[in-house]
């Protein structure tokens, strides 16, 4: 409408924008919710341990070793963690990309989580670096290590954090009513989604990459040189399931939000996204199934790795693939939801056994992380929700826009 | 909203912008082929096991006095307060000694997973790691063939530990401190090419003594830090499984596919979007 209104206006009811965003950061919400009492306890543990770690060394509250360098944190926290954040990229590409406008719905709490997920997983990297004082000289050029992976993936991160605000801020400014913000800010969204996706394509495979290198200390069963690939197609199904997951608890935690319209929208969602899923994992096993024979690798599925690997591609790839077909024939909800929680835990399996499980799989002594470890990860997984919370309590991210946005268009 | 030209040459500028990025991922530092690396050369046959080498090293990098060493057969590591071990094998030809210590690859894998280049490649021969470059990431370890950088888990200012074959030393013109004071003169100091000349001449002069391998000359992409030996290094506590091609050459094939990607995956996309957005022209929602 007119452009002579000034951004910043209305919806706060004229207040000054420092007086409202104060205003918002008190609870709005009850405070002593089972889920406040179980996490507050966790991330204060949790706080205490990183100022441990930052005072006494990585080594005072981690197992790390000098044979196993990377541990829960990288393994968990980072890898696992950013590919369950890939929903976002999948998501914006079928919306924006593709036009499927069914799925609009969820793009915002989709793109919010991924963007929580990058910061507070990527973020986590920051406890594991032994000078992190030094984090912003591959940024500055002190110096540019363009031949490693990690700087790419490191880069990526950034720049796809960076992106993804730009694709969550159109959100921040309707709770603003910064309504020329607006304006400007969702006219961006279209080259940030082509260039988040084509981040995500490439730090998405690089988490695999970064292990390229380790050849002889990854168990032959998951090191190949398709890691990167395999790295990226299960990031698509990783996400989605997320996506079904949190959608399905959001649904319950904050049902008073969602409008009608969408609320009924929300199962031919899930049902489209299932197919979505079941496709991808039938990539995504053939893509294995081509890479073990490729591999010649026989003779290891007799061993206790080679069970163990098995029970993977079956029981954690194969299953919830059968199951998320089934029910989106049947159209069964229920099982849809079931073989998401399957599918996240198959993807939870595959990273850790890249990652922490089949690294130095021969050695004597193993890596299992210390309870200080699981804390802190556990401290940065609740403090993200939390976030998450207070952001969906504020913005229009369930909710409808306000008014003002539809008159706008 | 629609996607005008405006739009595709916004686009098309951000695209253009990490290309210059992403043009670098594929570079590795391509190296002079005029320089002459200098490397070691050891000699198990010649070493005395007196281990002056092990208490030489931690005195120049004040690091603490080594422990005794223990007896025959018990091996032990480098650590982040020793840069440097002798161990003795007990082997098939009887009792071997054997140096451990970074291999000073030719094209090393600490070097280029590093983000920073805190760890690099001198024009010397010497793989040396920076302090105020690295940030502690520890991939270098990851991708270390030879598990050769350590780190000082227990500081708040934690070091990444190797050796640095007496870098300091050789740029004034000097040997590094093992080999000088080596009493067996099992530790060789000298260019590369020379070493393995030398190594060379000394299996064909005595081919009863030494097995037919120059350790190094082509191992992981050939290393610095050369060895011969009376026996198959397997008994010496070499991992076989070590490649001969460099381990950088691993992740070559990633890093040189992104600047395509970069280039080919966003007009696609851009393709794909305007392509859509003509069938879902009726469709309600259109925002
Ligand atoms: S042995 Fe390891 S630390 Fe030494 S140069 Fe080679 S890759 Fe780097
Ligand atoms: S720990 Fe330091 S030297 Fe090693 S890769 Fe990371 S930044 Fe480079």
């Amino acid at each position: 409408m007119s452009n002579t209104t000034y951004p910043i206006a209305k919806d706060n009811d004229g207040q000054p924008i420092w007086k409202f965003i104060f205003s918002e950061l008190k609870p709005k919400t009850k405070f002593f919710t089972p889920f406040n009492i179980i996490s507050l306890p966790i991330m204060l543990l949790g706080l205490v341990l990183i100022v441990i770690r930052f005072w006494k060394g990585i080594g005072a509250v981690t197992n790390l070793s000098q044979e196993i360098p990377w541990g829960l944190w990288i393994g968990f926290d980072v890898v696992t963690g950013v590919a369950f954040a890939g929903g976002a990229y999948v998501l914006t590409f079928m919306v924006y990309i593709l036009n499927m406008h069914k799925y609009h719905s969820i793009v915002r709490i989709t793109v919010l989580n991924g963007f929580l997920a990058y910061v507070f997983y990527a973020g986590a990297l920051l406890l594991d670096l032994g000078r992190p004082w030094n984090v912003i000289n591959p940024i500055i050029g002190n110096n540019f290590g363009t031949s490693s992976v990690l700087f790419l993936v490191a880069w990526h991160f950034l720049l796809y954090m960076l992106a993804q605000l730009i694709e969550f801020s159109p959100a921040v400014a309707e709770w603003l009513g910064a309504k020329r913000a607006r304006k400007i800010l969702s006219g961006m969204t279209i080259g940030a989604v082509i260039f988040g996706i084509t981040l995500s394509t490439l730090h998405q495979s690089g988490l695999g990459a970064l292990y390229l290198m380790a050849k002889d200390k990854i168990h032959p069963l998951w090191y190949n040189e398709f890691i990167p690939i395999l790295f990226f197609v299960s990031s698509i199904f990783a996400g989605l399931s997320m996506v079904i997951f949190e959608g399905s608890i959001s649904h319950k935690v904050f049902h008073r939000m969602i409008s009608e319209k969408d609320n009924k929208a929300q199962n031919g969602i899930i049902h489209g996204l299932a197919k979505i899923c079941t496709g991808a994992m039938f990539a995504y096993l053939f893509m294995q199934l081509l890479v073990f024979i490729h591999g010649k690798h026989w003779d290891l599925l007799n061993t206790g790795m080679g069970q163990w690997f098995l029970l993977e591609m079956f029981g954690f790839v194969l299953l919830p693939m059968i199951l998320f077909y089934i029910s989106y024939r049947r159209n069964n909800i229920l099982l849809i939801r079931i073989a998401a929680i399957i599918t996240m835990l198959g993807v939870i399996l595959n990273r850790l056994n890249v990652t922490v499980i089949g690294f130095k799989w021969d050695m004597p002594i193993r890596y299992v992380p210390t309870w200080m470890e699981i804390v802190v990860t556990l401290a940065v997984i609740f403090t993200e929700i939390w976030i998450f919370k207070w952001v969906i309590n504020r913005m229009p991210v369930l909710r409808d826009s306000p008014s003002w946005v539809k008159e706008e268009n | 909203m629609g996607l005008d030209r405006r739009d595709f040459l916004k686009t098309l500028g951000v695209v253009g912008a990490t290309l210059a990025v992403g043009k670098n991922f594929g570079a590795t530092t391509k190296k002079d082929t005029k320089t002459e690396f200098y490397g070691m050369l050891y000699d198990p046959t010649m070493c005395l096991g007196c281990r002056a080498c092990e208490r030489l090293c931690a005195k120049a990098h004040g690091l603490p006095e080594p422990a005794k060493a223990p007896e025959a057969g018990v091996i032990r590591n480098t650590s982040e307060i020793q840069r440097t071990v002798v161990n003795c094998y007990k082997t098939s030809k009887d009792e071997v000694y054997i140096k451990k210590q970074c291999m000073h690859c030719n094209e090393p894998a600490c070097a280029a997973a590093c983000l920073t280049q805190a760890m690099c490649k001198t024009k010397e021969g010497a793989v040396i790691w920076r302090s105020e470059k690295c940030m502690g990431c520890r991939y270098c370890m990851v991708s270390c063939p030879y598990d050769v950088p350590k780190f000082e888990y227990h500081s708040a200012n934690p070091k990444i530990v190797k050796c640095d074959m007496c870098h300091d030393r050789v740029i004034k013109g000097e040997m590094p401190t093992c080999a000088e004071g080596c009493p067996g003169e099992a530790l060789l100091f000298g260019t590369r090419r020379e070493l393995i000349t030398e190594a060379r001449k000394r299996i064909a002069e005595n081919p009863k003594v030494y097995t037919d391998i120059i350790y190094g000359e082509h191992d992981a992409g050939g290393t610095g830090f050369i060895y011969l030996s009376p026996v198959p290094m397997n008994e010496l506590g070499f991992n076989p499984a070590i490649q001969k091609e460099s381990y950088p050459a691993l992740s070559k094939g990633f890093l040189y596919s992104v600047p395509s990607v970069f280039v080919l995956l966003p007009p696609l996309l851009l393709g794909i979007h305007e392509a859509t957005k003509k069938d879902h022209k009726e469709g309600d929602e259109n925002e």
